[in-house]
C-alpha cells in the first residue's frame, strides 16, 4: 500500500484491474490506490495502457477483470455519466468540445446534467458560475464562440474547464499540456495546483512533459505495457533502472 | 405440418443458390459501408439500375443480360467516383456523415426509384436467355440454371475482387483504409483517392448484380427496397468487410428465407431478412464471425 | 420568450388558420391543408430525433402506420373519439420507437438508421399479413359525415385536430429547443463521448427522443383512415412519407422549431400544387432532388440563409 497512511479512506482504489483487445493485453493486474487530496502524476511509455486505463476509470471502456472503487462504492458496470455524476470527472487527450455550443453552453451542459444531478435541484446562477470558470482558464472574452474559433492552446483549456464545471473531486487529466509552450505549461500547472490545494480536488495528471510531471506529483507512477514497474515518490521512480529503461531503452 | 424430405431439400438447395445471389448484390454494401464506412443506402437502386440496363439491352437487342452488365460495369465505376466525390466534398470533410450525408443516399435511393418509374412504370420486367428456362435435376434434387448461373457469376466476382483487394496495391491501400489509416499513410496514399477508387468498385458490382437480379426475379422500381435489409443484415453478419463472411451470411440468410416461404408462405419471407437484421444489431453486432 | 406564451401565439395562429379556412369554405382547401399539417407535426416530430440528437430515422412510415393501424383496430372494435384514438395511435408508436431504440440505439447511430428501415419492412409485413385489419386488400373505414357537437364537417373536424397536433408538436419541439433536455440533446449530436463524460445519460435521453418523436408521428398517423377512408399496407407505409418528412427538416433548417414548419409548409404546398398541375410521381422526384441539393449545397437549410 503507497498511498498516504491517515484516517481518511483512499478516494480510489484499484484492483487487479485487467483489460485485452482481442488477444492484446492493454492492462493486466493493476493495483493503485489514490489519497483523498493527493497529485499523482502517471507516466509510460505510448502504448502502455495509460489511456486505456483512464477509460477504464471513467467508465468508455469496461474492464473485464478487477474492479475500481470511487470514495467506497464500486464503479465496475456504471456508465461513464454516472460516475461522472459521483464526482470523477476527465478531460480528453485531443479536446472533443460540443461543437454547435457556445463556450459558455459548453460549460454548462456539466453543471446541468453532473452538478445538478448530484444536488438534487437546479444549480442558481449557471450564467455566472460559466463565465467565472472561463475566467479562470482566461477563456471569458469568448464566451459566447463556438468551439471552432479557439486555438489548440483555448481548446486544451476550454476541455480542463469543462472538466472542472462538472465540480469533480477526482479531476484525471490526460496529456491536457501536450503542445503547448513552457509559460502555458506553467499556466496550466498552477492552475491544477490551485484546484488541487484550495478546493482539495485529487488529480491524476498523465503527461509526457517531464519537467510537469515532476514538479507537480507528489507520487509518480509508471505504466509499462499494461503492468505498473513504478509506484512512488517522483524522485526516486525516475532513477529506477527498469523506468529508465523503458524511457530510454535499455 | 407435413415435411417431405423432397420439399425440405429443395428449399435447401435453392436457398443456397439464393444466397449466393445474395452475396452478390451485398458486396458492393460490403466495400462501401464494411471497408469505407459509407452507409450507402441508394446501393439497391443502382442494381436496379443495372436491372433495366440489362433489360434494354436484353429486350431491344436480344444481348445476354450478364455480358451486357460486364460490359456497363466501367460507367457504373465512373458513377461511383462522382457520387464519392459529392460525397466526399459536401460530408466527410464537413464532418457531417451522419444526418446529412444519410439523407443524401435516401435522396439518391428515391430519386433513383422516382426515375425509373417515370421511365418505365410499375409494371414486372424479365429479361430472356439460354438459361432461364432448363433445370438440371439430381435425383430428386432440382436445379434451375435460373438461379445456378447467377450463383456462379456471382462467386466469380467475388473472387476477382478478392483478388484485386489481396494482390495489387490499389486494393492493399483500400483495405488499409478500413483497418489501419497509419499504414495507409505509411504507403503515401491519399485517403480521399482510395475511397474513390473503392466506392466505384462498389457501385460497379452493383451493374452484375442487376443483371443477375433480373434473370432470378422480376423486376419493378420498387423491389430494390426489398433489399436494403437483405444486404445490410448480411454486411453486419458477416463482420462488414470480410467478403468470406458476406458469401457464409448470404448463404445462411438466402436458405432462411427460402425455408420460411416453403412452409409459411412467400408473404412472410421478407420479414426474416429484416428480423435477422434487428437481431444482429441488436445481439450481435460485431457479426457471426466477429468478437463479441 | 417564455414557453407558454410562444403556446399562446401558437393557438392564436391556428385559430386563425381555422377561421380563414372557414372563410375560404372550400372543401378542397381541407384536405389539401390536412396533408400540409400533417406534414408539419411528422416533420416537428422527426426532427426532435433527427434535428436535435442527429440519429436519422428512416422508419417514417412503420410509426405513421402503426398509428393509422391503431385506429382501424380500435374503429372496428370501439366508437372512441378520434383524440383517444390518437392518443392511443401516439403510445403504440411512441413504445415501438423505445423498444427500436433500447434494442439499437447503444450503436453507432448508423446502425440505428439501418434499423429504423428494417422496423418499417417487419411491420409492413406483419400488417400485410394480418387479415383483421384487411391485410394487403387493406380496410374500408366509414368516415362520418359530420361532427355534430361542433356542428362542423367531418373534413373540418379532421383539420382542427392535425392543427391542434401541430400546436402540440411545435410547442414541445420549442420547449426542448432550450432546456436542460435540449442541451443534452446537442450534445449527443455533438460528441456522445464528451457528453458522457459529462454526466449527460446519452442512452436515456436518446430513447427518450425517439419515444417523443414516433410517438408524436403516430399521433399524426391516427387519423389517416378516417381522412382517406380506404387504408392499404402499401399506402401506408408509402415510401414518400419517408422522404418527405426527412427532406423537410433538412430544407427548412434542423437546428430550430421553425425549420421543420417552413420546410412543410414549402414542400407540402409545392406538392399539393404540382400532384394537381403536373403529376404526382414527377413531384415527388421534385422533392427528392430538392433533399439531395440541399443537404449537399446548403447544409443550414432555409433558416441558415437568415441566421447562422
Amino acid at each position: 500500500m503507497s498511498a498516504a497512511p491517515g484516517i481518511t479512506p483512499p478516494i480510489l482504489q484499484i484492483s487487479g484491474l485487467g483489460k485485452r483487445f482481442g488477444g492484446f493485453v492493454a492492462l493486466a493486474d493493476i493495483e493503485l490506490e489514490v489519497g483523498r487530496g493527493e497529485r499523482l502524476g502517471l507516466i509510460g511509455p505510448n502504448g502502455s495502457g495509460k489511456s486505456t486505463l483512464v477509460n477504464c476509470l471513467c467508465g468508455t471502456l469496461r474492464n473485464e477483470s478487477g474492479s475500481v472503487r470511487f470514495e467506497g462504492k464500486v464503479l465496475d458496470g456504471a456508465p461513464a455519466h454516472q460516475r461522472t455524476r459521483a464526482g470523477l470527472a476527465r478531460t480528453f487527450q485531443l479536446p472533443r468540445p460540443f461543437g454547435t455550443l457556445t463556450l459558455a453552453e459548453n460549460l454548462r451542459i456539466p453543471i446541468l446534467y453532473a452538478v445538478q444531478s448530484r444536488d438534487g435541484r437546479a444549480a442558481a446562477d449557471i450564467d455566472r458560475r460559466c463565465v467565472a470558470l472561463l475566467e479562470t482558464v482566461g477563456l471569458a472574452d469568448k464566451a459566447a464562440r463556438l468551439p471552432k474559433d479557439l486555438t489548440q492552446i483555448e481548446m486544451r483549456k476550454l476541455e480542463l474547464a469543462r472538466a472542472m464545471a462538472a465540480e469533480p473531486r477526482l479531476l484525471i487529466a490526460d496529456e491536457a499540456m501536450a503542445g503547448l509552450s513552457h509559460g502555458e505549461v506553467d499556466d496550466i500547472l498552477a492552475l491544477l495546483v490551485r484546484l488541487n490545494e484550495e478546493q482539495g480536488i485529487t488529480i491524476i495528471l498523465i503527461e509526457h512533459i517531464m519537467r510537469a510531471v515532476l514538479s507537480f506529483s507528489q507520487r509518480l507512477v509508471v505504466l509499462v505495457a499494461g503492468r505498473k514497474i513504478a509506484d512512488g515518490d517522483p524522485r526516486d521512480v525516475v532513477r529506477q533502472d527498469d523506468v529508465v529503461a523503458a524511457y530510454l531503452g535499455s | 405440418m407435413d415435411i417431405s424430405f423432397d420439399l425440405l431439400g429443395n428449399a435447401l438447395v435453392s436457398g443456397l443458390l439464393l444466397g449466393g445471389f445474395y452475396a452478390s448484390v451485398t458486396i458492393g454494401i460490403s466495400i462501401s459501408f464494411g471497408m469505407l464506412d459509407i452507409v450507402n443506402i441508394a446501393h439497391p437502386a443502382f442494381i436496379l439500375l443495372g436491372s433495366y440496363i440489362a433489360y434494354i439491352m436484353n429486350s431491344n437487342y436480344g444481348f445476354d443480360p450478364i455480358l451486357v452488365s460486364i460490359v456497363a460495369t466501367p460507367a457504373f465505376y465512373f458513377l461511383g467516383v462522382a457520387i464519392y466525390h459529392v460525397y466526399d466534398v459536401s460530408f466527410e470533410r464537413r464532418g457531417d456523415t451522419a444526418l446529412r450525408g444519410l439523407a443524401f443516399f435516401f435522396g439518391l435511393l428515391f430519386i433513383t426509384e422516382v426515375s425509373l418509374t417515370l421511365i418505365f412504370g410499375v409494371d414486372y420486367r424479365l429479361v430472356d436467355a439460354i438459361y432461364i428456362g432448363p433445370t438440371l435435376h439430381f435425383g430428386v434434387i432440382d436445379l434451375p440454371l435460373r438461379l445456378l448461373v447467377p450463383a456462379l457469376v456471382s462467386v466469380a466476382m467475388m473472387g476477382i475482387l478478392q483478388l484485386y483487394l489481396s494482390r495489387t496495391f490499389i486494393g492493399r491501400a483500400v483495405q488499409a483504409v478500413a483497418q489501419d489509416p497509419l499504414a495507409l499513410r505509411l504507403m503515401a496514399a491519399d485517403p480521399s483517392r482510395i475511397k474513390r477508387i473503392a466506392f466505384g468498385l462498389s457501385i460497379a458490382t452493383a451493374s452484375v448484380a442487376g443483371a443477375i437480379l433480373i434473370i432470378i426475379q422480376p423486376i419493378e422500381p420498387s423491389v430494390g427496397r426489398d433489399y436494403i435489409g437483405r444486404i445490410f443484415a448480411i454486411c453486419v453478419l458477416g463482420g462488414m468487410g470480410s467478403f468470406a463472411g458476406t458469401l457464409v451470411a448470404a448463404i445462411i440468410l438466402g436458405v432462411m428465407e427460402n425455408l420460411t416461404a416453403t412452409f409459411f408462405g412467400p408473404s412472410w419471407a421478407p420479414a426474416v431478412a429484416f428480423g435477422f437484421l434487428l437481431l444482429t444489431l441488436a445481439f450481435r453486432p460485431s457479426g457471426i464471425f466477429g468478437r463479441a | 420568450m417564455k414557453n407558454s406564451i410562444f403556446v399562446l401565439w401558437l393557438i392564436v395562429a391556428a385559430l386563425l388558420t381555422f377561421v380563414a379556412a372557414r372563410l375560404i369554405d372550400n372543401a378542397y382547401f381541407y384536405f389539401a391543408g390536412y396533408v400540409v399539417l400533417q406534414y408539419i407535426a411528422l416533420a416537428t416530430a422527426w426532427n426532435i430525433l433527427g434535428g436535435y440528437t442527429g440519429y436519422v430515422n428512416f422508419g417514417i412510415p412503420a410509426f405513421i402506420a402503426l398509428g393509422a393501424y391503431s385506429t382501424v383496430v380500435l374503429h372496428k372494435l370501439t366508437s372512441l373519439p378520434l383524440i383517444v384514438m390518437m392518443l392511443v395511435g401516439g403510445i403504440v408508436s411512441g413504445l415501438v420507437g423505445v423498444g427500436t431504440g433500447y434494442l439499437t440505439l447503444r450503436l453507432r447511430g448508423t446502425f440505428f438508421s439501418i434499423a429504423t428501415l428494417a422496423m418499417a419492412v417487419v411491420m409492413q409485413t406483419l400488417v400485410t399479413n394480418w387479415a383483421f385489419v384487411g391485410g394487403s386488400r387493406g380496410a374500408y373505414i366509414i368516415r362520418p359525415a359530420t361532427v355534430q357537437y361542433l356542428g362542423i364537417d367531418y373534413i373540418q373536424y379532421l383539420f382542427l385536430m392535425m392543427l391542434g397536433l401541430c400546436v402540440l408538436t411545435v410547442g414541445v419541439a420549442r420547449a426542448i429547443e432550450k432546456s436542460r433536455l435540449g442541451y443534452g440533446f446537442a450534445t449527443i449530436r455533438d460528441d456522445e463521448l464528451a457528453a458522457e463524460a459529462s454526466g449527460v445519460p446519452t442512452l436515456r435521453l436518446k430513447l427518450i427522443a425517439t419515444g417523443l418523436s414516433g410517438g408524436f408521428m403516430g399521433m399524426a398517423g391516427a387519423p389517416l383512415p378516417y381522412y382517406v377512408t380506404y387504408l392499404d399496407p402499401a399506402s401506408a407505409f408509402s415510401l414518400s412519407y419517408a422522404v418527405n418528412t426527412i427532406a423537410m427538416p433538412l430544407i427548412g433548417g434542423t437546428s430550430s422549431w421553425l425549420g421543420p414548419i417552413l420546410g412543410a409548409i414549402l414542400l407540402g404546398t409545392l406538392q399539393q400544387v404540382a400532384t394537381v398541375t403536373i403529376s404526382s410521381a414527377l413531384s415527388l422526384l421534385i422533392v427528392g432532388v430538392m433533399l439531395v441539393v440541399f443537404v449537399v449545397a446548403a447544409p443550414k437549410g432555409i433558416i441558415g440563409w437568415f441566421w447562422k
